[in-house]
């Protein structure tokens, strides 16, 4: 089976293509790939309760697993009681785990 | 694994620009600690990562002089992997591309640091386990 | 190893840099031995736009005389043997659903099935 990581670093209100890259994410695990998705930098700022981006409902409907680095989390005041429903803190380690699994990782 | 896996990196952003500089050097620091042998290809504003003429300041805003200031230098992170790499018993190789030292000025770089070209990054992806490529903005 | 590199940043330091660094070194690793194709995704489909010009650039006493033409580098993958897809969705977005693109540039839609053929996706 395929293996995808995507890396997001982006900001999903700044930044429209944070959706185009959900919707990516969404269509390869529909393809029967498994596809995840590790929020760091600016990019955790989705995973945060109330954020206005439909990325996360995208991701979780086509069951893309989503993570948020916990340095970047902490960085911006992020606490686990603020964290969306269905995203997991991670650490970078997962990006390595996923390297040496064969994953293509892709940074956006 | 039972044999010394290895990854390749390829990086971009010039130091004090972008959150992406730390994120990919924390997540090559990962790699390092866990012993695995790593290749790094710096490519455009990456090769002043190793740029042996960065100086450390004190801070005025901060009230700090240059000891209690501590600013991080990207030379003394690229030296601390390489260090810490050799204390683990793994590889690590830093390339920067040859053409853009050149019109950067940023020759002078780190011990441990060589030049080379996008060849390079090609024969670290194809003898590596794995690549990572961190593009810019 | 058959590798995919998509380009999506795009017109990044193109004229300082005389061409698209990105597509330069897929040149260079195409020259190297790389089995490498190309997808152009979001504002890179421009790249595959005929009609493309730059002026000569002059800041103060100095002209750049030979400027970017991302397009004929894009064409010259081509010619080298890349396979260059233009995602579809994207040329859409821009209004360029029906524009003419450069020869060999192919559009794609299905993405997925596309990064199926490959052994790593690699994202510039």
């Amino acid at each position: 089976m395929k293996q995808y990581l995507i890396i997001e670093t982006r900001d999903p209100i700044e930044c429209r293509d944070v959706d185009a890259m959900a919707s990516l994410a969404a269509d390869l695990a529909r393809s029967g790939a498994s596809a995840s998705v590790l929020l760091t930098d600016n990019g955790v700022f989705a995973a945060r309760i109330g954020a206005a981006t439909d990325a996360l409902d995208v991701l979780s409907s086509a069951g893309v697993g989503v993570f948020a680095d916990n340095f970047s989390l902490s960085e911006r005041g992020i606490e686990s009681a603020s964290l969306a429903p269905g995203v997991r803190p991670a650490t970078v380690d997962l990006v390595i785990d996923r390297l040496l699994e064969g994953a293509s990782v892709m940074w956006r | 694994m039972s044999q010394q896996a290895t990854l390749a990196f390829l990086l971009m952003d010039a130091p004090f620009e972008s959150a992406r500089t730390t994120t990919a050097l924390r997540i090559i620091d990962a790699a390092v600690r866990r012993g695995i042998n790593v290749k790094v290809f710096a490519y455009e504003g990456a090769v002043f990562l190793p740029f042996a003429s960065q100086i450390a300041h004190a801070n005025a805003v901060h009230g700090r002089t240059v000891e209690e200031e501590d600013h991080p230098l990207p030379r003394e992170w690229v030296a601390g992997l390489i260090e810490e790499s050799a204390r683990r018993g793994a590889a690590f190789e830093w390339v920067n591309c040859g053409l853009c030292v050149d019109e950067r000025g940023a020759g002078q770089a780190i011990e441990g640091v060589r030049r080379g070209s996008p060849a390079d990054f090609w024969k670290f992806a194809e003898s590596s386990d794995n690549t990572l490529v961190v593009p810019t903005a | 190893m058959r590798v995919l590199s998509i380009v999506s940043s795009a017109y990044r330091a193109t004229v300082e840099e005389q061409d698209d660094t990105v597509i330069w070194f897929t040149h260079a690793i195409k020259g190297a031995g790389a089995d490498v194709d190309m997808l152009l995704k979001g504002p890179a489909v421009n790249y595959a736009v005929m009609g493309q010009a730059v002026a000569p650039v002059t800041i103060g006493t100095r002209t750049q005389r030979q400027g970017p033409d991302v397009c004929g580098q894009v064409a010259g993958l081509i010619g080298k043997g890349v396979q260059v897809f233009v995602a579809e969705v994207d040329l859409e977005r821009r209004g360029l659903a029906k524009a003419p693109l450069i020869d060999g540039a192919r559009r794609v839609r299905d993405i997925p099935a596309l990064f199926s053929e490959y052994d790593r996706v690699w994202h510039w």
